[in-house]
C-alpha cells in the first residue's frame, strides 16, 4: 500500500523560497503569477493492507517526523 | 563540571565546542548519536553547529529524533542544563525543548559574518558574565536561523525575560530580531550565533568565551 503526504508551509508562515521562484517567474515574462508556495511530497511504501490502519501510522509519523507543526500543515492520501 | 558533546553525522563544530568548554575549565567527553545514554553524572549537553544528517528533511529534524536526543530530553527534563549552537539551536526547537522554529534566512543566501549581538538578560547561567544590554561580536554561519514562532510565543518569551541575544542588525529576517532563546526554567539556551568561534585572542576577541566560562563557573559551583 502507498500513502502520499503534502507537507506545506502554514499560511501566514513567509516562504522566502516560494517569493524567490514567483520573482523568477515573472523575470521569464510569467505575468499574473500572484503568490508561489513551496511544500513537499513525501512517498511511501507501506507493508500494511488496511487503508485506515495505515493513515493512522502515517498521521503519527506526520505529527513525530515528517512535518513540524509549528510551521506546516500535511495531509495524508492512502493509494 | 562534566560537558557532553553530542556528534551527529554532519556536525562540524563539535570539536571547537569541546575545546570552549575545556578551556572555559569542563571535562568533556564526546557523545555519538547513537549511544542511549549520557554519561554519567553529565552537568551540560553541548548540541554543535553543523549539518547534522545534511539537513535532510528540516534542518535537525532527524537528529531530534537520534537516539542519545531521548537521553538530552529526559537530561532537560529533570531540570539539566544544555546548550545548542546554530544546528544545535535547530535541533533543541526539533526536540520540543525550546519553542518555535528557525525558517530558512529571508534572503535566501547562507550568510557567514561577525555580527553584534546585544545581551538580552544576564538571567542564565550561560548570560550571567555579561551586563544585560552590553554589546558583544559574535560569528554566524547559517542558511536557517530566521526565527519564526506566533505571537502567544514570542508575548511570552518577551514576558518571561527569555531572548537572551538580539541581533543589532537583523541578518536573516528573525522575528523581533531573536538570535538566541531560553527555556522556561531559563537551563536550556538555543542561539544561532557561535560564541564558541570567538573565544580566543587569535578569533579576534574572547566575547563568546564568556558564555563558557560563566555556564562552567555556575555549575562547579553548584
Amino acid at each position: 500500500m502507498k500513502a502520499r503526504v503534502h507537507v506545506m508551509l502554514k499560511n501566514g508562515v513567509l516562504d522566502p523560497q516560494g517569493e524567490a521562484v514567483r520573482h523568477a517567474l515573472g523575470q521569464l515574462g510569467f505575468d499574473g503569477v500572484e503568490g508561489v508556495r513551496q511544500g513537499k511530497v513525501i512517498e511511501l511504501d507501506l507493508a500494511e493492507t488496511d487503508a485506515a490502519k495505515a493513515e493512522e501510522t502515517v498521521t503519527a509519523m506526520c505529527e513525530k517526523l515528517l512535518a513540524n507543526t509549528v510551521i506546516e500543515s500535511y495531509s495524508v492520501e492512502i493509494a | 563540571m562534566h560537558a557532553a558533546v553530542i556528534v551527529f553525522p554532519g556536525s562540524n563544530c563539535d570539536r571547537d565546542m569541546k575545546v570552549a568548554f575545556e578551556n572555559a575549565g569542563a571535562k568533556v567527553t564526546m557523545v555519538w548519536h547513537k549511544d542511549t545514554d549520557l554519561p554519567k553524572g553529565v552537568d551540560v549537553v553541548g548540541i554543535p553547529g553543523g549539518f547534522s544528517f545534511g539537513d535532510y528533511l528540516r534542518c535537525g529534524a532527524i537528529a531530534a529524533n537520534s537516539p542519545i536526543c531521548q537521553s538530552v530530553k529526559a537530561h532537560a527534563e529533570r531540570g539539566g542544563y544544555a546548550l545548542g549552537i546554530c544546528n544545535g539551536f535547530q535541533v533543541l526547537t526539533e526536540t520540543g525543548l525550546l519553542p518555535g522554529v528557525l525558517l530558512r534566512n529571508s534572503g535566501l543566501k547562507y550568510v557567514c559574518k561577525a555580527l553584534d549581538l546585544k545581551v538580552e538578560t544576564s538571567n542564565s547561567a550561560f548570560t550571567s558574565g555579561y551586563n544585560a544590554g552590553t554589546t558583544i561580536t559574535i560569528p554566524i554561519a547559517h542558511h536557517d536561523g530566521n526565527y519564526f514562532a506566533d505571537a502567544d510565543v514570542l508575548q511570552k518569551l518577551n514576558d518571561e525575560e527569555r531572548v537572551a541575544f538580539r541581533y543589532v542588525e537583523n541578518p536573516n529576517g528573525s522575528q523581533q530580531d531573536i538570535a538566541g532563546i531560553l527555556s522556561e526554567n531559563r537551563r536550556v539556551l538555543g542561539m544561532m550565533p557561535h560564541p564558541e568561534r570567538m573565544a580566543e585572542p587569535t578569533h579576534g576577541n574572547t566575547e563568546g568565551a564568556t558564555l563558557f566560562t560563566s555556564l562552567v563557573g555556575q555549575l562547579a559551583d553548584a
